[in-house]
C-alpha cells in the first residue's frame, strides 16, 4: 500500500540567529541579516513523511508552499532530501496573508493536488509563531488534525487509521485517528535526514517559473524539456480557483495593534475540557486580554 | 549554519588540471543523458562538486564536529567478538550514508558518484576536521577503489554496490610480527578443494574498522615462502563468518576508531586479483591511496587546530587585551595558517596528479590508449607516486605542529580537557605514524630526491607565469630550488650510502619547503587575497628551514657517521 503525503512548508527568516543587525532602522526586518531558511519544524514533518514513504514504497510525498517565487528554494531544499515533487503558490494578490487567509490558500491547493491520505505540517513558523496555519486547514477541508505530534507510532492504508505519539504539557499522550487527516509536528521530533549528494545533483536546477530570470529560462529550457521534473508547479490565485474577498490582505482581518517584547516567566499551561463552558470562559478571558477580538 | 567548505577548499576545484581530469572521470560526459544526476558538461561538473562540498561541510560541521567529544569519550567497545561503535558514531554513519557520501569515487553503473579523488579528498579533510577519528570509519571506502581496480568483473557487480549503499571496509595487513615490513605476513590462506574457496588462519593486529562489512586481507598463500611474492590478496565478506574481533587497543587518539585484534578461524574468503601480486602490486596500490587519505585527515586536522586557536586567541583576554594582538601569539597563527595553506596546496596538487593517471589507467581498461595518452599516463603516474610521499610526511607533520601551538595558544586551559585541541593534539599524533612513517615517507621519496625528480619538476613550475606582485616571491621559491640542487650535489660528493641515509630526512624536508614555496606563491598569484599573506610567512618560513637543513647537510662528513650510532 502507498500513500499520498502532503507537507506544507514556509519560508522564513532565520529567527534562531537573531543579531544586533536584525531590524533596520525603519523597524522592518533587515533579510540580509536574517537569511530565509527552511521553517524548521517543517522539516520535523517533512522527515515524518519521509519515514513514511520508507515504510510504504511507492508512497508520493508533494510538498507544498506559500511566498515570494524564491520560497521554490523550500522546495528545492524537500526534493535533496526526498520528496517527490514540489508546489509553489505565488501570487500579488495573495501577499500580506494572515493565517485565515493563508489556511484557505493552502486548503484551496490541496484541494486542487487532490489525493491525499495524510497532511503533515510543522507545529508553528519561527516568524509568526502562532501555530494556527495547520489547524485552520484541517477545519477548512473538514479534517481530523492531531498537533503537537513527535512520532508516527504506526499506519494501517488497510484500515485507514494512525497512531501519534504527541508531546504535551508534562508527558506524552499516544492517539488513534483516522485517515486522512491533518498532522502538526512539534520540534521535539526526529529531526530532518540531511540533503542527498544525488538528488542534490539531481534537482539542483529545479526552479519555478517566477524565479528564473529570463537568462535562466533560455539556458534551462531544452534542460526542461527532457527533464519535466526540473519545473516546479507554479500556481497562482486563479489557478487555486480562490474567492479574491478571502485571499491576501482582503482576506486578513488581522490587525496588529502593536509589539511588545515579552519573556515568559514560567512555563505553565491549562488543561480545558470541551465542555461549552469551559470554551465560553475562554472566549471571555481571551476577549477581554484583547488576544482575540 | 557553520560549514567547513571555506573559499580554500573551494579554490581547489579551480585549478587548470580539473578540466582535464573531468574530462577524464567523466569520458566526455558520456554518462550525461543516462544518469539523472551525471553532468552535462565541465561547469555542471564543477558546480556539482561545489554543491555536494557544500552539503559534506554542512554535515561535517553540524553534525559530525558536534558530536566529536561524545565520540572521543565513549569510544567504541568489543562485545562477543564484535564491535559496538561509540552511540554518535552510529549517528555519524547514518548522516554520511543518507547524504549519499559512500562510494564517491566509483562509477555511475554501481551506484557511485564518479567524483575524481580531488573532491573527494576535500570532503575527507572535512570530515577530519569535524572528528579525524570518524574520517578514518568513513574513509575507509576507498579501500574499494582496490577492489574496483584489481577484482572480477563479478566481484565488482557484488560489492562496490554495497559500499555505494554504506558497506564499511578495512584493510587488514598489519600482524603482530609484521608492521612496516609487510613481507613477514603469515596469515595462512589455504584453498578448500571441496567447497572452491579460500579459507584464512591465524591473526591480524591493529585493524583500523576490524569489524567492518567487507575486509581487504593480505595473506600467505604459497604455502613455504617467506617473503612478499608469496603474499596474495582476499576478499572476506562479514556476512559469512569466520572472523572475530578480540580486542580493541586502548589508543591515545583518535578514539572512535576502532583498532582491532582480529582472529580468522577458517574464515572463508575469496581471492582478488592473481595470485602472488597481494603485496607488490595490489597492496601497494592501497597504501598509496590510504597515504593519500591520511594528507588530506592531516590537513583536516591542521584546519581544526588553527580554528581553536584563533577563536582562542580572539576572545581570551590578557593584560587589558585579546591575546591575538601579542606578537608571540599572532606569529604562531600565522605560521600556522601559512604551514596549513601550502600543506594543502600540496595535497590537492597530488590529488590532481592521481586522479589523471587514474582516470587514464581505467580507461586503458576499456579501450587501448593512444601513445599520447599512454605518455600522459605515465608522467602523471610518477609525479603522483613522487608526490604522495611528500604530501603525507610534510602534512602529517604540521598536524602535530599546528595541534601543539594549538594547545599553546590556549595557555593552561589547553592542557584541561575542556578544550577540542587537547583531542586534536593526541588525534594528530597517529597521522605520522600509520600507514608509512614519515621516516618510510622519506624512504619513499629520497630516491625522487636523487634523480632529480623532484628538481625537474619544480625547473618546470618556474616556467609558470606570475603576477608581477607575486615575482619576488617566485625567485625567492626559486632560490630555494638551486639550493636542493647544490645540497643533493653535496651528498652526492660524499659517495657513502650511510651518509645519505642520514642526509635523507634533510633533503627531503628542503624538497618539501622547495615545493610548497612554489604552488603557494602559484596559488597566490591566481588568488592573492586568499594567498597572498600566507605565502609571504610562509616563504620566510621555508627559507629558515632549508637554510637550517642546508647548515646541517654542510656540516655532515662520513667521520661523523660513528657519532650518531648508538650502541
Amino acid at each position: 500500500m502507498s500513500l499520498n503525503i502532503v507537507v506544507l512548508a514556509k519560508q522564513v527568516p532565520d529567527t534562531r540567529n537573531v543579531g544586533p543587525d536584525a531590524m533596520t532602522p525603519e523597524g522592518t526586518i533587515n533579510r540580509a541579516a536574517l537569511p530565509a531558511v527552511f521553517n524548521p519544524e517543517d522539516l520535523n514533518a517533512l522527515e515524518q513523511a519521509l519515514r513514511l514513504k520508507e515504510q510504504f514504497p511507492g508512497s508520493k510525498i508533494s510538498v507544498l508552499t506559500m511566498g515570494l517565487p524564491k520560497s521554490a528554494e523550500v522546495i528545492r531544499e524537500a526534493l535533496y532530501r526526498g520528496a517527490d515533487e514540489g508546489y509553489v503558490v505565488t501570487d500579488r494578490p495573495l501577499g500580506g496573508a494572515d493565517t485565515l487567509a493563508t489556511s484557505y490558500t493552502l486548503s484551496q491547493a490541496i484541494k486542487k493536488i487532490g489525493k491525499f491520505d495524510i497532511i503533515l505540517g510543522g507545529r508553528q513558523a519561527i516568524d509568526g509563531d502562532t501555530a494556527q496555519v495547520g489547524p485552520q486547514i484541517a477545519e477548512k477541508l473538514g479534517l481530523t488534525q492531531v498537533t503537537y505530534a513527535e512520532e508516527i507510532i504506526s499506519l494501517s492504508p488497510e484500515d485507514k487509521k494512525i497512531v501519534i505519539k504527541r508531546h504535551i504539557d508534562g508527558g506524552v499522550e499516544t492517539v488513534e485517528a483516522p485517515l486522512p487527516l491533518v498532522v502538526t509536528v512539534n520540534g521535539s521530533a526526529a529531526p530532518c535526514r540531511p540533503r542527498n549528494a544525488k538528488r542534490l545533483m539531481k534537482y539542483k536546477n529545479a526552479t519555478a517559473k517566477a524565479e528564473r530570470t529570463p537568462e535562466q529560462n533560455e539556458t534551462l529550457a531544452s534542460l526542461i524539456e527532457t527533464k519535466p521534473y526540473l519545473d516546479i508547479t507554479q500556481w497562482g490565485a486563479a489557478d487555486i480557483e480562490a474567492d479574491p474577498n478571502q485571499i491576501g490582505k482582503a482576506g486578513s482581518p488581522t490587525n496588529v495593534k502593536a509589539i511588545k517584547n515579552i519573556v515568559f516567566k514560567a512555563k505553565e499551561s491549562r488543561t480545558l475540557t470541551s465542555s461549552d463552558e469551559d470554551i465560553d470562559n475562554l472566549i471571555v478571558e481571551l476577549l477581554n486580554e484583547k488576544i482575540i477580538g | 549554519m557553520a560549514n567547513y567548505y571555506s573559499e580554500e577548499i573551494k579554490f581547489q576545484l579551480d585549478h587548470p588540471l580539473m578540466k582535464r581530469i573531468v574530462e577524464l572521470k567523466e569520458r566526455n560526459y558520456a554518462d550525461k543523458d543516462q544518469y539523472d544526476y551525471a553532468p552535462q558538461n565541465y561547469e555542471d561538473a564543477i558546480d556539482s562538486y561545489d554543491r555536494v562540498l557544500d552539503l559534506a561541510g554542512d554535515i561535517s560541521a553540524n553534525t559530525i564536529a558536534a558530536n566529536a567529544e561524545d565520540v572521543d569519550a565513549e569510544g567504541p567497545h568489543c562485545e562477543n567478538g564484535r564491535v559496538r561503535y561509540a552511540s554518535k558514531t552510529y549517528e555519524n554513519l547514518d548522516t554520511t550514508t543518507k547524504a549519499g557520501l559512500n562510494g564517491v569515487t566509483m562509477p555511475r553503473r554501481y551506484g557511485g558518484l564518479n567524483f575524481p579523488c580531488t573532491p573527494y579528498t576535500a570532503i575527507n579533510e572535512m570530515i577530519a576536521t569535524a572528528d579525524a577519528g570518524f574520517e578514518n570509519i568513513w574513509s575507509l571506502q576507498d579501500c574499494i577503489e582496490t577492489l574496483y581496480e584489481f577484482g572480477s568483473e563479478d566481484q565488482r557487480q557484488r560489492f562496490v554496490p554495497r559500499v555505494c549503499k554504506g558497506a564499511t571496509m578495512s584493510m587488514d595487513l598489519t600482524e603482530p610480527d609484521a608492521g612496516s615490513d609487510l613481507q613477514s605476513v603469515m596469515l595462512k590462506a589455504t584453498y578448500d578443494e571441496k567447497e572452491d574457496c579460500w579459507r584464512l588462519n591465524g591473526c591480524k593486529r591493529f585493524i583500523t574498522n576490524g569489524d567492518s562489512d567487507i575486509h581487504l586481507v593480505l595473506a600467505r598463500s604459497e604455502e613455504g615462502t617467506k617473503d612478499g611474492r608469496g603474499l596474495s590478496m582476499f576478499i572476506y565478506d562479514k556476512n559469512q563468518g569466520g572472523v572475530d574481533v578480540r580486542r580493541i587497543e586502548n589508543k591515545l587518539g583518535i578514539h572512535g576508531s576502532p583498532t582491532c585484534e582480529l582472529v580468522y578461524k577458517n574464515a572463508k574468503a575469496e581471492l582478488c586479483g592473481d595470485r602472488k601480486l597481494g603485496l607488490i602490486k595490489y597492496v601497494m596500490a592501497l597504501m598509496n591511496g590510504a597515504r593519500l587519505g591520511i594528507a588530506a585527515q592531516s590537513v583536516g586536522i591542521s584546519q581544526a587546530a588553527y580554528n581553536e586557536a584563533l577563536a582562542y586567541a580572539k576572545d581570551r583576554k590578557q593584560f587589558g587585551q585579546a591575546i591575538i594582538n601579542f606578537p608571540a601569539v599572532y606569529e604562531m597563527l600565522a605560521t600556522m595558517k601559512a604551514k596549513l595553506d601550502a600543506g594543502r596546496s600540496l595535497l590537492y596538487m597530488t590529488a590532481r596528479y592521481v586522479d589523471i593517471y587514474k582516470c587514464l589507467e581505467d580507461i586503458a581498461r576499456e579501450r587501448k590508449l593512444t601513445p599520447e595518452e599512454r605518455q600522459e599516463l605515465k608522467k602523471y603516474s610518477r609525479m603522483a607516486d613522487a608526490f604522495t610521499p611528500l604530501a603525507k610526511g610534510t602534512n602529517s607533520e604540521y598536524a602535530n605542529q599546528n595541534s601543539y601551538d594549538s594547545i599553546q595558544i590556549h595557555g593552561g586551559s589547553g592542557y584541561m580537557l575542556e578544550y577540542a585541541c587537547q583531542r586534536l593534539y593526541r588525534d594528530a599524533r597517529i597521522t605520522s605514524i600509520y600507514e608509512g612513517t614519515t621516516q618510510l615517507q622519506v624512504v619513499a621519496a629520497i630516491r625522487y630526491i636523487t634523480n632529480g625528480t623532484y628538481l625537474n619538476i619544480l625547473r618546470e613550475f618556474e616556467n609558470e607565469s606570475v603576477s608581477a606582485e607575486v615575482q619576488p616571491l617566485f625567485d625567492r621559491a626559486k632560490a630555494l630550488a638551486d639550493k636542493l640542487e647544490a645540497c643533493m650535489a653535496t651528498v652526492k660528493e660524499a659517495q657513502s650510502q650511510e651518509l645519505q641515509d642520514l642526509a635523507s630526512r634533510h633533503l627531503y624536508d628542503i624538497t618539501a619547503n622547495a615545493m610548497m614555496a612554489h604552488l603557494i606563491t602559484l596559488d597566490a598569484s591566481r588568488a592573492p587575497q586568499l594567498f597572498g599573506r600566507s605565502a609571504e610567512v610562509f616563504l620566510n618560513l621555508a627559507e629558515a628551514e632549508v637554510a637550517k637543513n642546508e647548515k646541517f647537510i654542510s656540516s655532515l662528513s662520513v667521520e661523523q657517521i660513528a657519532n650518531y650510532r648508538q650502541a
